[in-house]
């Protein structure tokens, strides 16, 4: 019987030794160029830590590349971040200036630290994904084409603005509480393969799946059926049963949600609200997408004020203005009409005109 | 111009920002499997629909979990991803590595599978990205030769994650890294060997301002808080003033709680203490001059998910404060008592913050032992609705 349930390598082994030294005794940092963190500990000591950009999925050829210059510069020390970046951590301050000349040299992205819009954290996609209603890596990186320059510093911004893409309504990476979201939608009702729902799908399980109650059982042919008006397209049924199909290329495609955040700093946490209710699916440059984006954070760099994070921004100036400034359109499909759609209904004389 | 066979991903190789089809290219010089990969994505790429099958259930000697199946639609155009399985490997808490470590995974996943990585998934694992079923197991054992063991899957204790900490961070309030490390060891047989309704999340972010996501993203969120005051280093204020940072507009006038004041002609930040909820506004922007309290610990939040099933939800405070010392009793024996009470009351894919919304959040409390505190609500309740229990009132006749 092979060796189980020893767990990772032990964190503490993959330390330098500039940090076990000062673990827990960091008195400050600064940010000394984009990208480039200046950790200083009560001791004194210096960390220095340099953000590259990764395409999170990655090769082989990546993982030794990113080694070797770690080997070169850092004594072999490096970490990930949570949005999947790369950190190049520096204890000799003379490597620091040759590692940036060395990843200049190589094109690597320096940057995504404070100010600034950092990574996209995003989900599988077409290319690993079962339930993908578009392509998470390929929208991440047209996105990231047109905004590189906020990511390295050259432009810059109000605020931290943290940008997600999910491949279906399960927004697996924090789609619900990002600055700005991706999220890929259906907008046609699943369809239900009855012969085979009869031999795989347990009925009772696909049937309790549906948090409207449109799925109910049809015992004539042992399969289900599916009532049009209550089905809200969230796929749910179709991960515990495999003969209903809800994938449409023609009528999915991607929404757009703005305003959420994580931090508690000066706001609560904030769920990301619907912008765009839909865009179609148009590979391999999703142009429409691209640009909605750009223009969400143009509109916010030019209108807020220090500081502020997209959510905060619009929680100043009202949703009413904020169709306004951005000019998009404000329609039925606005309105929640789920759970908790009465807490988002306005009781309040206080908006603008 | 010369043809290619994926003309539309080729598009991707194009721009500034690092091109995962660049990745895929450069792993399809080695790997069948990342070529046919590539083919058939191209193929997503016109018919704008993925390619993979449902599922189908493959594993590892010894594990419950860890490996999940993936098959293609289109076996008999892209054979080499007929079968093409994901390894979560559990990542290093905090994301650290070594060159060596790395470069012994790549050998490792360069041997069987893809040579493709998530360098990380979305709850935090390694994902090795596409091997078939019978490299799985030998895959398995050398991962375990150079220290690597498997995530979670299905409905386990899913891979726990955290951010950077204590580590290299001075804002951290707790251990994250050690916790994550401490949990990740005791809980190995709920992670590897599913025996839930669905899965459950934890995940440590060392202050409030929360770089792990932990109260979106976990079912159970521990975030490093402190209850004493805030550290102000006076000099420093007045040094940041001194190079022109505007105090009242960044600091003062953007504290939540109105708890700093400046007064300009005595150079003085005044703090009232008892106002102050931590937001970590004035520590971000003023990191050399202010700093977290000493009497550390942590607030636990409960019900993080995404919307599946019933709606997105942001974690709720359970425990507003709770000391962080290894072996970390306290918290093992809270995560004990909720993960028993889910799972022995939840419907299947019930995610405990929905099991919580169905039953009441006063039921809750009661079966886990916990007193309701105001911290726990934004305000008491509005409608007159009150459940009574026959021993809270007096017997009719």
């Amino acid at each position: 019987m092979a060796r189980t349930d020893f767990g990772p390598p032990d964190f503490r082994e993959m330390l330098p030794p500039v940090i076990k030294e000062n673990y827990g005794q960091w008195k400050y940092h600064t940010v000394p160029r984009p990208g480039v963190l200046k950790h200083v500990s009560e001791s004194g000591a210096v960390l220095h830590s340099v953000r590259v950009a990764s395409p999170r999925l990655v090769s082989s050829d990546f993982i030794r590349d990113i080694s070797d210059i770690a080997e070169k510069y850092c004594d072999g020390y490096l970490r990930f971040t949570t949005r999947n970046n790369v950190e190049f951590l520096v204890s000799d301050e003379a490597r620091l200036q040759p590692l940036i000349d060395e990843l200049d040299a190589k094109d690597y992205l320096i940057g995504g630290v404070g100010l600034s819009i950092s990574n996209v954290v995003h989900t599988q996609g077409w290319i690993h994904c079962k339930s993908a209603v578009t392509d998470a890596s390929g929208i991440s990186k047209n996105i990231m084409d047109e905004l590189h320059e906020y990511f390295t510093g050259k432009i810059k911004v109000p605020a931290r603005l943290r940008i997600a893409v999910a491949c279906c309504v399960n927004m697996c990476g924090a789609c619900h509480c990002s600055d700005i979201s991706v999220v890929g939608i259906h907008r046609t009702i699943p369809r239900v393969n009855d012969e085979l729902a009869s031999k795989i799908c347990e009925i009772p399980t696909t049937v309790a799946a549906c948090p409207t109650g449109a799925i109910r059982p049809n015992p004539k042919v042992k399969s289900v059926t599916i009532n049009p008006e209550k089905c809200m397209m969230c796929g749910n049924c179709t991960a515990v049963c495999p003969a209903i199909k809800i994938m449409d290329p023609p009528n999915d495609g991607v929404s757009i949600w703005v305003g959420g955040k994580l931090s508690n700093a000066r706001t609560a946490p904030m769920f990301s609200k619907l912008a765009i209710p839909f865009i179609p699916n148009n590979p391999p440059h999703w142009p429409e997408v691209t640009d909605a984006v750009k223009h969400l954070v143009e509109v916010w760099t030019s209108h807020a004020r220090e500081g502020e994070r997209m959510g905060e921004w619009i929680e100043r100036i009202g949703w009413e203005r904020f169709f306004k400034l951005t000019d998009l359109p404000f329609t039925a499909k606005h309105l929640d009409d789920f759970t908790h759609a009465t807490t988002t209904f306005r009781s309040s004389t206080q908006f603008k005109f | 111009m010369e043809e290619t066979k994926t003309p539309l991903l080729d598009e991707l190789e194009k721009g500034d920002w690092p091109s995962f089809v660049s990745e895929i290219k450069k792993a399809a010089k080695k790997s069948p499997g990342a070529a046919d990969l590539l083919n058939q994505l191209e193929v997503s790429y016109k018919e704008k629909i993925g390619h993979w099958k449902h599922g189908g259930i493959v594993g590892v000697k010894g594990y419950g979990g860890g490996v999940v199946g993936r098959y293609s639609d289109s076996p008999e155009e892209f054979p080499n991803v007929k079968e093409f399985h994901t390894v979560r490997v559990n990542q290093v808490a905090g994301f650290f590595y070594t060159a060596e470590k790395l470069r012994q995974l790549a050998d490792v996943w360069d041997k069987y599978g893809s040579g493709l990585y998530n360098m990380h998934g979305s709850t935090g694992d390694i994902i090795l990205l596409g091997t078939v079923t019978e490299n799985l197991q030998p895959c398995v054992d050398e991962l375990g030769d150079i220290g690597f063991d498997l995530g979670g899957s299905g409905g386990a204790l899913r891979t726990l994650s955290c951010c950077v900490g204590k580590a290299r961070c001075e804002k951290a309030c707790v251990d994250s890294t050690d916790i994550i490390r401490d949990l990740t060891l005791h809980y190995q047989d709920v992670i590897h060997r599913p025996q839930w309704p669905y899965k459950f999340k934890i995940k440590v972010s060392a202050c409030p301002n929360d770089c792990a996501a932990a109260s979106a993203r976990s079912d159970l969120a521990v975030m490093g808080v402190w209850r004493d005051t805030l550290r102000i280093d006076m000099d420093a204020v007045r040094e940041y003033v001194a190079k022109g940072f505007n105090i009242n507009e960044q600091l003062i006038n953007k504290c939540p709680t109105q708890a700093l004041s400046w007064d300009a002609d005595k150079q003085e930040l005044s703090l009232c203490s008892e106002d102050c909820t931590r937001c970590m506004h004035c520590i971000n922007v003023m990191p050399k001059a202010i700093r977290i309290g000493t009497e550390t610990g942590a607030t636990i939040l409960i019900g993080g998910k995404v919307p599946v099933v019933k709606g997105p939800m942001i974690g709720w405070v359970l425990v507003p404060f709770m000391k962080m010392e290894p072996p970390y009793t306290e918290l093992k024996e809270l995560v004990d008592k909720i993960t028993d009470w889910w799972a022995d009351n939840a419907k299947n894919r019930e995610r405990v913050g929905e099991l919580i919304e169905r039953v009441g959040l006063a039921n809750f409390l009661e079966a886990i032992g916990l007193k309701p505190l105001p911290q726990m609500v934004k305000a008491p309740r509005h409608n007159p609705y009150i459940f009574w229990n026959p021993e809270e009132v007096e017997k009719r006749g």
